[in-house]
């Protein structure tokens, strides 16, 4: 049994002989039993790397492993629901559950697919093709749900939701992780809908991993800091960001020691820490969780 | 049974609006020796937080004495919280502080902007 849920080295993705890099030299590693926020504003990589990962798309460069085995063996134990949320739109909600089990021997799970259908009053009769964006979103998710899937793979899953139905899947979301231990992966530009739910982070900028770990352990390594505009004692840390306001110089940095004396230092929050690695491309990549293990280098 | 209500924009860490409203729960008698708390599922399916969220808020009670978990039958109250009786001269002498330091022309601001740096010195690492 691994402990790894997903783990890319030097992953590079590119599409066409000529076209730009999607993911360019991506190095993380994911463990097991965590729900795993994957943030960065749009064309970033996310969708890229998500598809990856479900093994629909192949690596140009690099290794992705994933459940300890290849993207296309884990499949059978991986659920993928893709932006789009693909369905067949002539059929109806009670003949893609009846699919799902019919494409999933021995690991079906009715109970619980249905359980997300009736969260939202759905008729089983009624056709794909006339529900509405969040309607299919559950139908979607109920039938990756019902895969009783070790790791779930979700691209950008509540963003056609209002915000009773996006609290709700994200209960049953959280409900499935802590009942079965499922490692989840959700994808979304915006982190605060993902902060409380998630305790893991991906940051992806420009094809690149900009920031991998626990969420609060990268929170801890970070720090933001005021004080004079006119001292440049920072120098000894990595700066993340800096901005000048009078006399004021306010930054974010990762200490690398004991803060000089006459620093005022306060914890940033998730969305600030995001943020401004997003404003600044330049800034240090930082990766809290180890990349590499026993097992993968066996 | 509790119910958590999580204030997202309190500024308090999460698991620490849960153990607050779990001790709540003991002080008014919500919740009573015995009790078993609603499991992680329960707590995630309502509120949508993270299910180690939940988990590190109930090891915090344990590790206070206030809970036990026992195997495969869910988090159980162990002693319920009363308030321990507070020296009434605490109280009178902090009424004494907080006239000088009126008279001396400070304004609230200040008092709880002082009364809070003390608090943090003599109380490190200790959250409300």
């Amino acid at each position: 049994m691994s402990d790894t849920a997903i783990e890319a080295t030097g992953l590079g993705k590119r599409f066409g002989r000529r076209g730009g890099r999607a993911l360019h030299d991506c190095a993380f590693r994911l463990p097991t039993g965590r729900v795993c926020a994957l943030v960065g504003p749009n064309g970033a990589g996310k969708s890229t790397l998500l598809a990856l990962a479900a093994g629909l798309l192949a690596p140009t460069d690099g290794r992705l492993r994933v459940l300890g085995t290849s993207p296309a063996a884990a499949r059978p134990r991986v659920g993928y629901v893709a932006q789009d949320k693909p369905l067949y739109p002539q059929l109806t909600i009670a003949e893609i559950l009846r699919m799902g089990a019919d494409l999933n021997p021995g690991h079906w799970d009715p109970a619980a697919a249905e359980h997300v259908v009736a969260g939202g009053d759905l008729e089983p009769g009624t056709r794909i093709r006339s529900l509405s964006g969040g309607q299919r979103t559950r139908v979607a998710l109920a039938l990756a749900l019902g895969k009783r899937p070790e790791l779930l793979l979700l691209d950008e899953p509540m963003a056609d939701l209002d915000p009773l139905a996006r609290h709700e899947l994200m209960g049953t979301l959280m409900a499935q992780a802590a009942q079965y231990g499922t490692t989840i992966v959700m994808s979304s530009h915006v982190v605060a809908e993902l902060e409380d739910s998630c305790d893991h982070l991906l940051l992806v900028g420009g094809g690149r991993i900009r920031l991998a770990g626990e969420i609060d352990d990268l929170l801890a390594a970070h720090v933001r800091v005021t004080g004079a505009a006119d001292s440049d004692r920072l120098d000894a840390h990595a700066v993340v960001e800096s901005r000048v306001t009078g006399r004021q110089l306010t930054a974010l940095i990762r200490p690398a020691g004991p803060l000089p004396a006459g620093w005022r230092a306060s914890a940033p929050t998730l969305e600030e820490l995001v943020l401004a690695h997003l404003r600044n491309p330049e800034a240090p990549v930082l990766t809290t969780a180890p990349a590499a293990t026993e097992e993968s280098a066996a | 049974m509790v119910e958590y209500r999580i204030d997202r924009h309190s500024g308090v860490a999460t698991y620490v609006q849960i153990v607050q409203q779990t001790k709540q729960a003991l002080r008014m008698g919500l919740l009573e020796p015995g009790d078993r708390l609603p499991t992680a599922r329960e707590v995630v399916e309502a509120t949508a937080i993270n299910p180690n969220t939940v988990l590190k808020a109930y090891r915090e009670l344990e590790r206070e004495g206030l809970v036990e978990a026992r195997r495969g039958l869910g988090t159980f109250v162990r002693r319920s919280l009363g308030t321990t009786p507070v020296d009434p001269s605490l109280r009178t002498e902090l009424v004494a502080w907080a006239e000088r330091a009126r008279r001396a022309g400070l304004e609230r601001d200040d008092v709880a902007a002082l009364f809070t740096a003390v608090l943090d010195t003599h109380f490190q690492g200790e959250r409300s």
